[in-house]
């Protein structure tokens, strides 16, 4: 299995001097299985830049499994330009969203409306299909299998794991591990956390010895003091799941906007420094870098 | 026939309004970007048309969830707190039940009576030494068990007047007129939407079976049953039913006691009554 990723940033695209070494583009990460079946983990802006790969390939067969319907993660999918060719086979994937009952296709019908762009959905020529995924219900695509499971964020959020070929991959989509809502002298307080202890290890089991856990690592401890609730987690969270996990290697992305390149990069060092005992190998996930499990 | 009119009835139910004051709060808390997050669960937590909504959409058969979640508290770790204030704040866009119902149906009375058999149903649970998870069970099955009364007050008003009304008039059990003059009772009624809902096992049952206990074991509609006696004898709200049943033999065996004794030994509840009245007065 290999993974390239296409767009690491969080929340907005940053493209200038300050992001050339780790990209300024939005979430996207392509997955190739041994026998070059294609799995794409969501379309924000990077999916613009796989896509100019793959014209060379035509025709495609695209399976977009998307965490979720926020703008950073669905922003690249009318500028997926397979979309437009005819021959091309290109499935959506994706849950219902309980508040709005509403599937994975409103990602991309609700953004080719006249007002926001010039090209209506009936007039894409590739052919588009739209699945619906539940949590804990395997999908298969060739030799991979691709389980999804619910993560805390302020939109339904799935983490998917992609078993293929003996290897395995989870990817958080943006995540916040849930904290207790109560206070300590609350009654609620002790009942509340054992849900909270459920469900953490429901979510490290559903990334059990993986070879590589791709997480939202958006803040540093200091920055998450103020940032709680907002749905996404830290170094240290990512560090503390891969531990339990026994992930084989950690990524962190989904790169705070404002972060530069120095500003990753010596944050990088420190987590280096401070984790010496961290059995998982850790990285920054950077666009365009190849890597091979 | 019976199944058009269920069919009928669960269209209806999808667009009945929450109470008043849930409401209010609900529209209140979500506009302050500072509100606590469990102010926003005690809310939703106490009003039975937010947290049946809740349950319903995480219970349904898209999560494929291998055990149900009862409580709104296991959602909000499920899914997440924003997720669970948008069902919410959709629910309250719904607008209010409507206090002046056809029926005459006091809702403020109702409230109070579900939300004190909640409350003492999770006491019961406690005194006879259940789990916390399973005490909390019990508020939502005692705060759900008459759910299916406000349903005929706001979709069968004429008939379930009639029901009522006979209901005090002859010192009747309600459960009784409502299959005279509706074809089926509160807990069928309910039993019907819960099932439709997909909520767990023991809570459907307890809703199904709160006035006849029937045969199975289940402790969480035991609770409720002895705790719907209490909250009645010590006419903490109106439910509209103005019989109140002795502990059968099962009943008393599980608390040790009757009913008189049982009220004598939980000792003064007006703080529950208090409480809950917090939660319904505007």
């Amino acid at each position: 299995m290999r993974i390239k990723f296409w767009g690491v940033r969080g929340s907005i695209p940053t493209p200038g001097p300050n992001t050339v070494k780790y990209g300024g583009n939005t979430t996207c990460i392509e997955i190739r299985t041994d026998d070059n079946d294609l799995i794409i983990l969501d379309a924000g802006t990077g999916i613009h830049t796989l896509a100019q790969n793959l014209l060379k390939e035509m025709p495609i067969q695209a399976h977009i499994f998307i965490t979720h319907t926020h703008w950073d993660h669905i922003q690249g999918l009318p500028f997926f330009i397979p979309i437009f060719i005819p021959g091309n086979q290109i499935k959506i994937y994706g849950g219902i969203d309980p508040v709005t009952n509403e599937t994975i296709n409103r990602a991309l019908s609700v953004q080719l409306q006249y007002s926001f762009f010039p090209i209506r959905e009936a007039q894409l020529n590739a052919r588009i299909e739209y699945v619906t995924v539940k949590p804990g219900i395997p999908v298969k695509v060739g030799s991979a299998t691709i389980t999804p499971i619910v993560l805390s964020h302020p939109v339904l959020n799935f983490g998917y794991r992609i078993d293929c070929d003996g290897q395995s991959v989870f990817f958080t989509g943006d995540y916040e591990p849930q904290l207790n809502i109560y206070d300590p002298e609350d009654d609620e307080y002790a009942e509340f956390q054992s849900f909270v202890d459920a469900k953490w290890d429901e979510v490290v089991l559903a990334m059990k010895d993986v070879d590589a856990l791709i997480v939202d690592s958006s803040y540093t401890n200091e920055e998450y003091a103020a940032k709680q609730g907002w749905g996404h987690g830290t170094y240290d969270s990512g560090i503390k799941l891969a531990s339990a996990a026994k992930a084989k290697k950690l990524f962190f992305t989904h790169h705070e906007p404002t972060r530069s390149d120095a500003s990753l990069d010596a944050i990088y060092q420190n987590l280096l420094e401070n984790n010496p005992g961290t059995r998982c190998e850790l990285l920054l996930a950077q666009e365009g870098v190849d890597i091979s499990l | 026939m019976q199944n058009s009119k269920n069919e009928k009835l669960i269209v209806l139910v999808e667009k009945m309004p929450a109470f008043p004051k849930s409401v209010q709060q609900v529209v209140q808390l979500t506009s302050d970007i500072n509100a606590s997050a469990k102010d926003i669960v005690r809310v939703i937590e106490c009003d039975p048309v937010m947290t049946v909504k809740i349950l319903k959409a995480i219970n349904s058969s898209f999560y494929g969830l291998p055990q149900k979640i009862t409580s709104v508290q296991r959602a909000v770790v499920h899914i997440g707190l924003n997720t669970i204030k948008n069902i919410a704040l959709g629910v309250a866009a719904m607008g209010m039940l409507n206090p002046n119902n056809k029926a005459n149906f006091n809702t403020s009375n109702f409230l109070l009576h579900s939300l004190t058999t909640a409350a003492i149903s999770k006491l019961l649970a406690e005194r006879i030494g259940l789990s916390s998870v399973e005490c909390s069970d019990c508020f939502v099955a005692g705060l759900l068990h008459d759910f299916g009364k406000v349903v005929f007050a706001e979709f069968m008003p004429d008939q379930f007047k009639l029901a009522l009304e006979k209901s005090k008039e002859h010192q009747l059990p309600l459960h009784q007129t409502e299959l005279e003059f509706i074809g089926l009772n509160h807990s069928q009624a309910g039993k019907i939407l819960a099932e439709k809902w997909e909520l767990s096992g023991a809570l459907i049952d307890a809703i199904a079976h709160h006035h006849e206990l029937g045969r199975s074991q289940n402790v969480l509609r035991d609770c409720v049953f002895a705790a719907n006696q209490i909250s009645k004898h010590l006419q903490f709200g109106d439910g509209g039913n103005p019989m109140i049943e002795a502990f059968p033999q099962p009943i008393a065996t599980r608390f040790g006691s009757t009913l008189p004794a049982i009220c004598d030994a939980l000792g003064d509840l007006q703080s529950i009554k208090t409480e809950a009245q917090s939660f319904i007065n505007a």
